[in-house]
């Protein structure tokens, strides 16, 4: 008797736009638990499990930190939506824009992109001091700094900053058997 | 003692009479959710969390402010007022600027506590990121505006419990916020006796002790309770 084929993996991606990187690294305090997650699981795109640089086709599942903040996350956001099933906004900063977003409230919410430009540029700056240009190199920054979903559709939402590993651990098991997570209470909700 | 009989989510309760529907609802142990409201103090309404329905009534009624009557049939957990209080709480965050991963208030601020309850994941509103200062004038506290929600707890605890009413609510509409004194800076205004109790029920980060960082507020909500329940009845929480 053979054994049965291999069910065919799912293809997980975890993106990294405007954030800390700290969403990723809870994701890597899983510790063990990737183990069980590499049997269940391809790793298609991550910045922290592939060397992919093009966001591929076909991808199952993708964790998205960070909130939209330059053009670059924002192209990569439109491309992990037509490119993806289903499409978790992954921490606060994603799901509020958070502490990126606090450049919002700088020259009076209308352009904070040009006011944190020109302090860290130009005034605090000695005599050289010049603002980045470099078209299709240094991505320009948006206006202003978005939550994920106000540019996207956004299948599920799991705040925290950061999502505990327990957290992330909860919202995903339930996703590797074609179930939703219950995103209830304190252990699976809370903010910050 | 004369008491009340009315019915909530099907169980009939009895209260005293002159209680609120807040304390009726509590009776049949229904979690309506709270902001402004903080035993020790009179009710303002002004969250509008606490709102019930109640048959017979074409409109919504704020628990805390309404009087429980005999017969009323109460009904505090439907779809509508889920529904409602949820949207409530995502306006409160895309009203203000509150940012929990940075705020002194950080894992004890019930706004943040108040968003787990009503099961917000995101705020389907766009933020608004107003424009709203920071008062660091006082030499012990700091009233940061960007976190406060209006809920006029300080108000009420230094005008009823210390009895300086330093604060106020001054402008109308989008540009309400809480006044110090004449509209002055926290640390001019002399009425001030520096209690700390409107920072001790601030529900958010908007008052604290300038000693606390991130995280680092641990208020004492309960001290209007306390000290009314010390005046009204000379009965002390050692006693």
């Amino acid at each position: 008797m053979t054994p049965s084929p291999p069910a065919a993996k799912l293809r997980l991606a975890t993106v990294w736009l405007a954030g800390c990187s700290g969403c990723h690294m809870s994701f890597l305090d899983l510790d063990e638990f990737l183990f069980d997650l590499a049997e269940k699981v391809d790793v298609v795109f991550s910045p922290v499990g592939t060397d992919v640089k093009i966001y591929p086709e076909n991808v199952d599942i993708a964790l998205v930190e960070g909130a939209v903040a330059n053009v670059d996350n924002l192209e990569l956001a439109l491309q992990v939506r037509e490119r993806t099933a289903l499409v978790i906004s992954f921490g606060d900063c994603a799901v509020t824009a958070n502490v990126p977003g606090l450049r919002n409230l700088l020259d009076g919410g209308h352009d904070g992109a040009k006011a944190v430009l020109e302090r860290g540029y130009l005034e605090l700056a000695d005599a050289t001091g010049q603002l980045p240009f470099a078209p299709g190199i240094v991505p320009e920054l948006l206006p202003r700094v978005l939550p994920l979903h106000e540019v996207i559709p956004v299948d599920l939402y799991l705040p925290g900053c950061p999502p505990s590993a327990e957290r992330i651990r909860e919202a995903i098991t339930p996703l590797l058997a074609g179930e939703r997570p219950v995103m209830e209470g304190p252990a699976m909700l809370r903010f910050g | 003692m004369a008491v009340v009989t009315l019915n909530v989510n099907g169980q009939d309760v009895a209260v005293p009479a002159g209680a609120s529907l807040l304390e009726a609802t509590r009776a049949a142990a229904a979690d309506v959710p709270t902001l402004c409201h903080l035993d020790g103090l009179n009710p303002v309404s002004s969250c509008r969390l606490c709102l019930v329905e109640v048959e017979g009534s074409n409109k919504l009624l704020p628990a805390c402010s309404t009087a429980a009557a005999e017969g009323m049939v109460v009904h505090t957990h439907t779809p509508r007022l889920r529904e409602y209080r949820r949207m409530a709480v995502e306006l409160f965050f895309a009203e203000g600027n509150h940012v929990c991963a940075v705020c002194v208030a950080n894992t004890h601020c019930e706004l943040q506590d108040m968003a787990v309850t009503v099961g917000m994941d995101h705020s389907r509103f766009p933020y608004q990121y107003p424009q709203r200062s920071v008062d660091a004038s006082h030499p012990q506290f700091t009233l940061d505006h960007n976190r406060c929600i209006l809920c006029t707890r300080c108000v009420r605890v230094c005008d009823e419990i210390e009895g300086a009413h330093v604060w106020d609510i001054g402008s109308r509409g989008g540009q309400c916020h809480i006044v110090a004194g004449l509209d002055e800076p926290w640390g001019q205004v002399q009425a001030c006796t520096s209690c700390g109790k409107c920072v001790e029920v601030c529900p958010t980060g908007a008052l604290f002790r300038n000693t606390d960082t991130t995280a680092e507020k641990q208020p004492d909500a309960s001290l209007p309770a306390l000290l009314r329940s010390a005046r009204d009845q000379h009965r002390w929480h050692n006693q």
